[in-house]
């Protein structure tokens, strides 16, 4: 495994993994036309490409959940036809999906150990043992999540450490993971790094899709770009730039990542005073004016989310105010927030944000139905082409207008979630994770998008674990750690150093 | 660089899902304990001869049937599934084991209930069958079954009746006898209780019901064997009704081609009182059978307690709906305490 980083494909070696010439069509949609992918062992190789490009559905093949229409796989040079995800599993192929998909019943050690828990006599489950091993792997991880609560309520971040615990129990020869770090700041990052590497020198091979690419250089050797489904390349990290590499993604020039235009800040719109909640945050106050964006960064799990959904009502709070535009919102309820002109996009996008089994025109135009329909009727025509042009705008790839919203790629998904609310004409948005897993080209829209709004006006709340695009966009940032306000920072005083410190309350990030 | 922060005395507290989840359980059994304590109560202080031992016996015999079944259906409800036949499967095994016993009278009890067994569990396999393989609706097929099971009954007992003379005397006495003072059938339902409670709570295939019925997405990206698993589920739960139909005829000594017709909505409500989802995921055992013994104990004490028939359908209507109507509340209660609490533990 000594050969990764002095030759792409080192003749010695055999790899574990490997597709040719695979396609998948769903319906009239065709995710994959030619994919190819070898996987060595003792290498982290990343996957990146344009949302909808195909990577998903490429890994879903890998794990059993699809099967190509055409095309070869192989497993240690064997060529095998997964009908299941057991049968995948069992050539040692671990994967985290994209989308974190829990039993909310059960609890987060079962749920990572669901179908091999651990036995005692007789094959009863010893509960015990497998708390503990839970316990474990969240050490590892570095979020101590309780291993007997339900996996119900979980945040998205929270869930995606789940999944992580859940891959990386298995002594999988092949860890595959789809966007795990999403939702993740900075800390657990590296974390979850320090432990996929580990593995990775142990000899497994590892396969990392991300829209981050400050990240991908960090953990992989080698790159495979895919578009419209069909392999591009497959290069040496060392020997490709970024821009390269976005260039193949995209196959044309891309602007530089959107700074926020500088807007003369109006009145002040959103006023959040004292609020707290037991157990999760206390005495947050701040403002924000007609025409900012305050960004809200912290640790996961330091009750960045929690703050805004108190904050638009869907959660109730225990004490202080919010007001709008000097009205004072009543708490725990988001219909009057909504009234009040304040719109909130949810970082979890298949629980709140989207209803999956309705048509993506439905979604896009769920909030405004009243507006867009005539004596109580939706009118298709109105819909449709309010639908057209927000997809439009946002880059989404999909089929039909008619389509279910869950058959959309996880970035596609998130741009319809986001011109659900976009399109709203709100006088306060709030953000949570806006631009989770939307690629690069689509994210310098999506900010340059939110740039315009505050320049019209809007008072833009954003939380995002994404430091970058905190950097970017924000004017000011507000710090969260444990539930409370560490401290604010000015655009000129936010670094990733000055965010980091007061994120974690220590120096380096460890 | 400005600090808004200010120091607060207490730090957040933790408290762990777990036992917030166990309290609710808890309280959810402990519910159901006090309003059968409740209705025993008020009805022994109109009628003392309800809570007299020989009363109290037959109220227990009457649950026993109706435990069996609802441990039974509780597998099925927690995959998201629904039985509709289990009276008809009843009824069917009633009639042919009967039937059995009276042209071989010399067949021990044991031998009995295992043709009781088996004859339940080939009408789970077509259950499962037919819902796994054919992508059925659990519900649609197993109303369509619960209507072929029925007549098949009537097919083969061609309108006659099996009397308690035509039956062996040892059968018979194993429905009304007893050791330690407590009825054979009851021993039966608490030892199918306990051991499906521990196959539920403490097996890989047990707690595979659970991860079928709390999301099914997830269960096939987690390779569960759900065919195998749905099978189980509908075998297991055809098996019981099927022993109920020997325990009904041992109990009641004549068999006639009705026998059990319209227990299976008995047992979904036993069932959803107990505490079971009725979209799967989660419940128990202990639950159902407390649910069944309250809905006998009730069906038991009206009739004492001088409350006419429509009320008593009434009342058993009002408790299902209080039922669903507390699980959503309570269910609405823990997510929203789930998200408030701090799910990270130290
Ligand atoms: N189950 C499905 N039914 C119909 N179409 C699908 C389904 N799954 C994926 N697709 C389509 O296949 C294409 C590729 O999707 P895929 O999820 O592989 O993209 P991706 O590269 O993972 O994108 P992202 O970066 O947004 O996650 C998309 O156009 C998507 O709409
Ligand atoms: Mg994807």
């Amino acid at each position: 495994m000594s050969a990764m980083g002095s030759a792409p494909e080192p003749p010695q070696l055999r790899p574990v993994v490997s597709l040719d010439g695979v396609t998948k069509a769903f319906g009239s949609v065709v995710a994959l036309r030619d994919a190819r992918l070898e996987l060595f062992p003792g290498e982290a190789h990343a996957l990146v490409g344009e949302n909808g490009a195909g990577k998903s559905t490429l890994i879903k093949i890998l794990a059993g959940v699809h099967r190509p229409d055409t095309g070869i796989v192989t497993v240690n040079g064997e060529t095998v036809e997964f009908t299941n995800t057991a049968a995948a599993k069992d050539a040692g192929i671990a994967v985290i999906y994209q989308e974190p998909t829990l039993f909310p019943d059960l609890s987060v050690a079962e749920n990572i150990f669901v179908g091999r828990q651990p036995r005692a006599r007789l094959g009863l489950i010893d509960r015990a043992v497998m708390n503990r091993e839970a316990a474990a792997l969240f050490a590892r991880l570095g979020v101590p999540l309780d291993p007997e609560r339900p996996a119900k309520g979980l945040s998205i971040a929270d869930q995606q450490i789940v999944e992580i615990a859940k891959a990386i129990s298995v002594d999988a020869t092949v860890l595959i993971m789809d966007e795990p770090t999403a939702a993740l700041s900075g800390v657990e990052v590296e974390r979850l790094f320090a432990v996929v590497r580990g593995l990775r020198d142990a000899g497994a091979a590892v396969l990392f899709i991300s829209h981050r690419f400050d990240e991908v250089e960090a953990l992989c050797q080698r790159v495979t770009v895919m578009r419209d489904g069909a392999h591009v390349s497959t290069d040496l990290m060392a020997e490709m730039t970024i821009d390269q590499i976005v260039r193949r993604m995209v196959g044309r020039e891309l602007g530089a990542l959107f700074p926020k235009q500088d807007v003369v800040p109006g009145a002040v719109v959103l006023e959040v005073e004292a609020l707290s909640r037991a157990g999760l945050f206390r005495d947050v106050s701040f403002q924000v004016r007609a025409g900012e964006i305050v960004a809200l960064a912290g640790l996961v799990g330091s009750g960045r989310s929690e703050v805004v959904q108190a904050v638009f009502g869907i959660d109730p709070r225990d004490a202080g105010t919010v007001r709008v535009a000097g009205r004072t919102l009543p708490a725990g309820n988001s219909k009057a927030a909504m009234r009040a002109g304040v719109a909130l996009v949810p970082e979890d996008r298949r629980q709140q944000g989207l209803i999956l089994d309705l048509s993506i025109m439905r979604n896009a135009t769920l909030v405004r139905r009243n507006r867009l329909s005539r004596f109580g009727f939706l009118t298709g025509g109105a819909e449709r082409r309010e639908a057209a042009e927000w997809t439009r705008r946002l880059q989404t790839r999909y089929g039909r207008l008619t389509d279910p919203a869950g058959t959309l790629s996880g970035g596609n998904q998130q741009k319809v979630a986001l011109a659900k609310w976009l399109a709203t004409d709100p006088k306060v948005l709030i953000v949570d994770e806006p631009t989770r897993g939307i690629d690069v080209g689509t994210k310098a829209e999506v900010h340059r998008l939110m740039s315009q709004l505050a320049a019209d006006g809007v008072a833009i709340v954003m939380v995002s674990s994404e430091l970058p695009e905190v950097l970017g966009m924000a004017d000011r940032v507000l710090v969260i750690r444990e539930g409370r306000l560490a401290g604010e920072l000015s655009r000129a005083e936010a670094t990733e150093e000055s965010v980091m410190f007061l994120a974690t309350g220590r120096g380096a990030a460890a | 660089m400005t600090l808004v922060a200010r120091p607060t005395d207490s730090a957040p507290t933790t408290r762990t899902g777990s036992t917030l989840l166990d309290a609710v359980l808890r309280f959810r059994a402990l519910g159901l304990l006090i309003a059968l304590v409740a209705m025993v109560a008020a009805t022994a202080a109109v009628n003392s001869r309800f809570v007299s031992q020989q009363s109290i016996r037959d109220i227990l015999l009457g649950a026993a049937i109706t435990i069996l079944l609802a441990v039974g259906m509780t597998v099925v409800v927690l995959t998201r599934g629904i039985d509709l036949s289990v009276g008809s499967v009843l009824g069917l095994s009633a009639y042919v084991t009967a039937d059995f016993l009276q042209v071989n009278p010399g067949t021990p009890v044991p031998v009995a209930m295992l043709l009781g067994l088996a004859i339940g569990a080939g009408c789970g396999l077509v259950n499962g069958a037919v819902i796994h393989f054919g992508k059925v609706p659990a519900l649609v097929a197993t109303l369509g079954t619960l209507y072929v099971f029925r007549g098949i009954v009537y097919f083969v007992a061609g309108g006659s009746r099996i009397n308690a003379s035509d039956m062996p005397r040892g059968f018979l006495d194993f429905g009304t006898d007893r050791v330690l003072g407590i009825p054979y059938l009851i021993i039966v339902s608490l030892v199918v209780v306990v051991l499906a409670g521990v196959f539920l709570s403490r097996y890989r295939a047990g707690r595979d019901m659970y991860a079928l019925g709390s999301s099914p997405e997830a269960a096939k990206l987690a390779g569960i064997p759900a065919g195998r698993r749905l099978l189980t589920a509908y075998v297991l739960c055809g098996a019981l009704a099927g022993l109920g139909g020997v325990l009904h005829a041992a109990r009641f000594g004549t068999v006639d081609a009705s026998a059990g017709s319209g227990m299976e909505l008995n047992v979904v409500a036993a069932v959803v009182v107990g505490g079971v989802a009725i979209f799967g995921g989660s419940g128990t055992v202990f639950g159902a059978a407390l649910g069944a013994l309250l809905l006998t104990v009730i069906s038991n004490a009206l009739p004492v307690l001088s409350v006419d028939q429509f009320w008593q359908q009434a009342i058993v209507g009002a408790l299902i709906l209080g039922a669903i109507g507390l699980d959503r509340f309570v269910g609405l209660r823990v997510s929203a305490s789930l998200r408030r609490k701090d799910s990270h533990v130290d």
